[in-house]
């Protein structure tokens, strides 16, 4: 009884260990085996338009809504301390370092990583990569590797755009609703704000979920059990597993970036 | 046609995503790509800077006119030796100015705010401030208040 | 190791010049042995059906031998290089050699038929679009679906999916072409076209066919040899005369088209085998 769960537990280990290198030569094939670029840049294209482009509106409305939410909160608590010219200092501050990096990852998880999972997995299905294989082309090369190309260079893109449209919704409703000089609410922020250890630090922390979630996205479909079924679960666990992911490696981040430690 | 839209909208989202970029260098993090142009260098001690930090803004009248580039402590006379770019065109501050940190609002950022005197002759780079006022402490005036209290 | 069947020892046969042989391949998914220990070969420039029962293993044999799956043990010869063993590198030119005809098609669904097809002869040579446009079509016309060159993959029902991937199959004029169910879908026209096609294409361009089917009466019009797949093993091999004057219950019952296939194949396993035993295969 003891001993079944034991083996239990070692299968299981066994097979996570078995899926975490898969989903390392997954990543290996594909960027070492780097595509020529001739053909690369066509493929990169359609595939940023598919990845960022389309990511562009959510990033966008969610960017101002969030930023509104933090210039009213932040004034409502700093006016009882009479600093509410800070608000501008605290918006550019918590969106840099966190709300934008980790936002844009979770919404980019959602929205882009599920559809990468579910058009794989159906690639998958429908013998699309091993007919791939047999006409001689490597879908590594072809499939993988320019949506984990796109997935990197598109993150830091929409999270900056998510933290530029942020902080101007803060300063709508900070500085054009809620009257505090506009002068103030930039002049703070600025002297706050250091480019190197906020805007960069935030940035690093895109690239490195835009990795994560790109390569969950990507492993799932790749490895999913090709039925619909399968597919449909493949796409749950992406976006599951690929918040989480985020969610734990900002904490790690955060703690080696702005902790001290 | 359709690959051109396509191509075309990858253009500019590459190109909003620099755009976003130069906006948080330059107008969130104030980063300027020169610094302002034959500003000139003004220097006070204080023996206690509080928060200060590099990069706080030196006021006249809380009115900008400068910027703290260095803060050191001087091993002689152990007090705080901070280093203030003045914008060129602020070419008026009187000899005898005072220096003091003050914070804006109860709990805001720190900066130096510069009180101007009375003297015919003007600072130039490379002056000291020598009449200068420490940041408040919060503890030390929580401090003085206890003993005065004791001693009463 | 195969030769030693009696069957091969016929005047007619056409097993001397041999393209792909498979030699005690043994092949298990999970638990269940799929291939137990087959040999067979496969002659260069004829047609060479593979039939059995849906689910013995038609498709995955197609794999092993494109080198997608890789066997548990014994070899897969293709010209003497033993598939299984090659490196990926290696494993992709050899795999130029090839075309296959998927079950389903497998079309790649981002592309219109035009670019499907032309996608092989894009990827390995430099033809100039102008060629490669005319050898699209001429892949086309010979599929009956010129008109068609221009539609997305979603727009063309299964029969016509499955001949759009022929063409594309056929696209680079492979060695050998593995057509696996190409018949299954088809209506009856089509089905004619298609068996003259893959009869014609074989004698006028000199290609290997490898065809998986379980459409006993086309495949025995077009197929110089036949292999009979039943439960891991070859339950029967030849010409299809040869094959049509086996009297085991079990071939009989395939090749005269009787049933088709599943229903007999479906008695439990031990009586199965040991009414092969008695029958047909080492008689
Ligand atoms: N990916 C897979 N994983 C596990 N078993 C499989 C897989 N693909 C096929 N099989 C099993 O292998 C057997 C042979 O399948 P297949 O070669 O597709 O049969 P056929 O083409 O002759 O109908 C079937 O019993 C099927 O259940
Ligand atoms: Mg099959």
């Amino acid at each position: 009884m003891i001993l079944d769960n034991i083996q239990r537990l070692g299968h299981r280990t066994l097979s996570k260990c078995a899926a975490f290198g898969r989903s390392g030569q997954i990543l290996f094939q594909s960027i070492v085996a780097r595509p020529a670029p001739m053909m690369m840049l066509p493929l990169l294209i359609k595939q940023i338009y598919f990845i960022g482009v389309l990511s562009l509106v959510i990033i966008v409305v969610s960017g101002a809504f969030i930023g509104m939410v933090l210039g009213l909160q932040g004034y409502t608590i700093l006016v009882d301390y009479g600093s509410e010219q800070a608000v501008g200092q605290m918006v550019a501050l918590s969106l840099l370092r966190e709300l934008a990096p980790v936002v844009t990852a979770l919404l980019f998880a959602g929205r882009a990583g599920s559809a990468l999972t579910a058009e794989i997995g159906l690639m998958k299905a429908t013998e699309q990569l091993a007919s791939l294989e047999m006409i001689g082309v490597d879908p590594y090369r072809r499939i993988i590797a320019p949506r984990l190309y796109a997935g990197f260079i598109c993150m830091p893109l929409l999270s900056m755009i998510f933290a530029v449209v942020g902080i101007w919704g803060a300063a709508v409703v900070a500085v054009d609703w809620l009257g505090i000089y506009s002068g103030a609410y930039w002049a703070n922020m600025q002297q706050a704000v250091d480019f190197r250890e906020d805007v960069i630090n935030g940035l690093i922390k895109a690239v490195v979920f835009g990795f994560i979630v790109t390569w969950i996205a990507v492993y799932q479909g790749y490895d999913c059990v090709p039925t619909s079924e399968g597919i449909s679960q493949a796409t749950t666990r992406t976006v599951v597993y690929a918040s989480l992911a985020v969610l734990g490696f900002d904490f790690v981040l955060t703690a080696l970036m702005f902790g001290d430690l | 046609m359709r690959i051109r839209t396509v191509e075309i909208s990858v253009g500019i989202f590459m190109l909003l995503g620099f755009v976003a970029l130069i906006l948080l260098a330059l107008n969130v993090s104030g980063l300027t790509l020169k610094p302002k142009a034959g500003g000139y260098t003004l220097y006070a001690s204080f023996e206690n800077i509080g928060g200060l930090t590099q990069r706080a803004k030196v006021s006249m009248s809380g009115v900008q006119i400068g910027e703290v580039r260095s803060i050191r402590l001087d091993p002689q006379m152990l007090m705080a030796e901070v280093e203030m770019s003045i914008f060129a065109d602020v070419d008026f501050i009187s000899a005898d100015s005072s220096a003091m940190i003050l914070t804006s609002g109860l709990l805001g950022q720190q900066y130096i705010g510069i009180v101007p005197g009375g003297d015919m002759d003007v600072l130039g780079d490379g002056d000291f401030i020598f009449n200068t006022q420490s940041a408040l402490v919060l503890e030390d005036l929580v401090g003085k208040f206890l003993m005065n209290q004791v001693s009463e | 190791m195969g030769q030693d069947k009696p069957v091969v020892d016929g005047k007619a046969l056409p097993l001397d010049d041999i393209i792909v042989e498979i030699r005690n391949m043994t092949f298990t998914r999970g638990s269940r042995k799929i291939f137990d220990d087959i040999s067979l070969k496969i002659p260069r420039g004829k047609v060479t059906a593979i039939m059995g029962p849906s689910g013995t293993g038609k498709t995955t044999l197609l794999k092993l031998i494109g080198g997608q799956l890789r066997p548990d043990t014994g070899e897969i010869l293709l010209d003497g290089q033993n598939i299984p063993k090659l490196n990926r590198k290696d494993l992709f030119i050899v795999r130029e050699r090839m075309g296959m005809l998927f079950q389903s098609g497998a079309l790649f669904t981002d592309m219109n038929v035009f670019d499907n097809i032309a996608f092989p002869i894009r990827v390995h040579t430099e033809l100039p679009e102008v060629m490669i446009r005319d050898i699209v079509l001429m892949k086309l016309q010979a599929v009956g679906l010129r008109g068609a060159v221009s539609l997305m993959p979603s727009e063309l029902s299964g029969g016509m999916a499955r001949r759009v991937a022929l063409a594309r199959a056929i696209s680079l004029d492979p060695d050998i072409v593995m057509y696996d169910e190409p018949f299954t879908g088809q209506d009856p026209i089509a089905m004619g076209v298609l068996v003259n096609l893959i009869k014609r294409l074989n004698q006028a361009l000199g290609h290997t066919s490898i065809i998986v089917s379980h459409d006993i009466q086309e495949t025995l019009s077009i197929a110089d040899y036949i292999y009979v797949l039943s439960d891991g093993k070859i339950i029967a091999e030849g010409t299809p005369e040869m094959l049509k004057q086996q009297d085991s219950e079990q071939v009989r019952q395939f090749v005269d088209g009787l049933p088709d296939g599943p229903v007999p194949f479906h008695y439990p396993a031990p009586d199965l085998l040991d009414e092969l035993m008695a029958g047909g295969v080492f008689k």
